[in-house]
């Protein structure tokens, strides 16, 4: 039973970007079995969005005028964009927790303890958590269908928008990709390493519009990335904006979103490279 | 000559903050050899075998792994070696087969290779019907047995083996000495890492025993043993109060210190059953009733009490590792 009768294996040869990406699609493949696999956390990870736009459309809605628009459901139109814009952003909870996860069982000492290549896990990582949210936005672009949310400038727009939400998702994964290999264990994840999302997603004008903010906050609004996301949807889909205060990025918002999203992913994916080529299980 | 070896390390120190946990660790593993790493927790054990499987660099010192130094060539040293940690680090999500297909194909060998190989060692794993089974539904001994087989799918010359039966029942732990002695008969060279002394004496040829960050004896199981002496004789008796006086009255008898463990007295002596005899008198002679006594040959325990004069340390529980989300606690 001892005797191993398959011969010894040949190595492949493939430049080293190849192989990058050859390892970073073995790990994507992999953590998306685990989304199949586990059909629950996929689920409520929906409905949680879902719930979402239920509350603010029904229970908040009322009570925020959308300064410019007098239509009873102007705000409806004006909230999905934000929802997709807090939803997609929460890609960062997933890369965060999972690498917590792989790190503290040990699989990053496996993976690190292979002739792989050493930013495949990451890229693995967070394409993948990108892609789920497509399934996400399918799920919530019915929803706000049904209350009373519309695309009204095209489909070509429309497919623009949803273009740059999975971008903003995918820097957002990379984000919390590098939070995640700092976390001593998944709990903490699931809490302390998520903290940041919420002045991230609530500091902006997801939910609200930000010209009532005081001074402060409303400059940090303004330059907050998913402001510059949500305006960009907002627009593309032919929702109501609003009235923009007199910023930069929000002048330029599809410019803003596409510049700080390439910014942020090289900041973090270098930060988060070089932690993990370091990161061990204790 | 150091290249040659399959793990040559000279002066590993390595230093986490203020803690030094390694302190100057030379060890050298010639190939087919197996040998084991032995000490308590915290003795520097893992942090040993992370540096030779390139997952920590060492702050001073060199090593070799497969004539490959461990810090300026560590992909080399990758494709040559595979490494199974201490927890099994396993997808739970993925199947057992999904998961030797995933690791092989990252050590980016032929899918048909992949394939082939991870039939025959689901076999030999004794996890064929088991293989298409999320790994999260298999016992502790079976995911470590996955793990295993994980890290042997690029059939590695060199296998370094971090208490590879921590946390197994005693059934699965005869297994996995199986499974690890016919790898060696193969061919394979082996560095494991043990607190159990049984285990090292089961399985090594050469026994490295370290503690606090030193290698404070190195040698066959039984140089070891001859390193200190003599046959051992362990005594207990009915009356636990009087253990001291007994220790008194056998002094004379021993050919080293005698030493009080728990309940029984512990003491090295020469001379065959005659000193069986001699003891019973002594004690008898005050009247000492002994409730149980025997002579033995050292173990690799009596090794460890005496190199340092404390008892190895064996973990008081298991980790809950290899069922559900088992969590692995800080080591010391």
């Amino acid at each position: 039973m001892s005797t191993l009768a398959v011969s010894r294996p040949q190595l492949r040869s493939r430049p080293l970007w190849g192989w990058t990406l050859n390892d970073g699609f073995i790990v994507a493949r992999r953590n998306l079995i685990q989304t199949v696999r586990v059909p629950e956390l996929l689920f409520f990870s929906l409905v949680q969005p879902v719930i979402f736009v239920l509350l603010f459309a029904y229970v908040f809605g009322g009570a925020i005028p959308i300064p410019g628009e007098a239509a009873a459901d102007a705000y409806r139109q004006y909230l999905m964009p934000g929802i997709f814009g807090q939803t997609v952003a929460f890609a960062a909870a997933s890369s965060t927790v999972g690498l917590a996860e792989d790190l503290h069982k040990g699989i990053i000492d496996r993976f690190r303890a292979l002739p792989m290549s050493p930013p495949a896990v990451l890229l693995g990582r967070t394409f993948a958590d990108a892609t789920r949210q497509i399934l996400v936005l399918v799920v919530l672009s019915i929803t706000g269908y049904l209350v009373g949310w519309r695309i009204n400038n095209g489909l070509f727009n429309a497919i623009w928008a949803y273009a740059l939400l999975l971008l903003f998702a995918y820097t957002v994964a990379w984000v919390g990709a590098w939070v995640g290999l700092y976390m001593p264990n998944p709990e903490t994840a699931n809490t302390a390493g998520l903290i940041w999302l919420f002045p991230l997603t609530f500091l902006s004008n997801c939910f609200v519009p930000i010209n009532s903010l005081p001074g402060v906050l409303q400059t940090f609004a303004a330059w907050n990335p998913i402001s510059a996301l949500v305006l960009s949807c907002r627009e593309l889909f032919g929702n109501p904006t609003g009235i923009q205060p007199d910023y930069w990025p929000l002048h330029h918002s599809e410019l803003y979103t596409l510049l700080s999203c390439t910014v942020l992913i090289a900041l973090f994916a270098t930060l988060a490279v070089r932690r993990y080529t370091r990161a061990t299980s204790r | 000559m150091s290249r040659d070896s399959a793990v040559h390390a000279e002066g590993l120190v390595k230093h986490f903050g203020d803690v030094k946990a390694l302190d100057g660790i030379d060890l050298t593993v010639e190939r087919g050899q197996v040998v084991g790493l032995l000490g308590p927790n915290g003795a520097g054990k893992t942090t040993t075998v992370r540096i030779l499987s390139t997952l920590l660099k060492p702050t001073a010192g060199v090593a070799y792994v497969a004539g490959h130094d461990v810090v300026k060539q560590p992909d080399d040293v990758r494709h040559a070696i595979g490494l199974t940690g201490q927890y099994a680090a396993v997808d739970e999500y993925l199947t057992g087969r999904e998961n030797l297909r995933m690791f092989g194909e990252l050590y980016h060998l032929s899918p048909k290779y992949v394939k082939e190989r991870s039939v025959e060692l689901l076999d030999w794993f004794d996890l064929t019907d088991a293989a298409d089974r999320p790994a999260r539904t298999y016992s502790g001994g079976m995911r470590r047995r996955l793990d295993l087989a994980a890290s042997l799918i690029a059939k590695p010359s060199i296998l370094f083996l971090d208490e590879p039966t921590t946390g197994l029942d005693p059934r699965s732990r005869l297994g996995m000495w199986g499974v690890i002695q016919s790898l060696v008969d193969e061919g394979t060279t082996v560095l494991l890492t043990t607190q159990y002394l049984e285990e090292a004496d089961q399985l090594a040829q050469d026994i490295v025993v370290i503690d606090h960050g030193h290698v404070i004896a190195h040698g066959t199981a039984d140089v070891l043993k001859d390193q200190i002496g003599g046959d051992r004789i362990e005594i207990a008796v009915t009356d636990v109060s009087r253990l001291a006086r007994a220790v008194e009255l056998l002094r004379p008898i021993g050919t080293g210190e005698a030493v009080i463990d728990e309940t029984r007295i512990l003491m090295p002596v020469s001379g065959g059953s005659t000193v069986l005899v001699d003891a019973v008198r002594v004690l008898d002679s005050e009247g000492i009733e002994v409730s149980d006594i025997v002579l033995r040959r050292p173990t690799l325990d009596d090794v460890f009490l005496s190199l340092t004069g404390h008892v190895a340390e064996e973990e008081v529980a298991a980790p809950a590792k290899g069922r559900g989300r088992g969590r692995k606690e800080p080591k010391a």
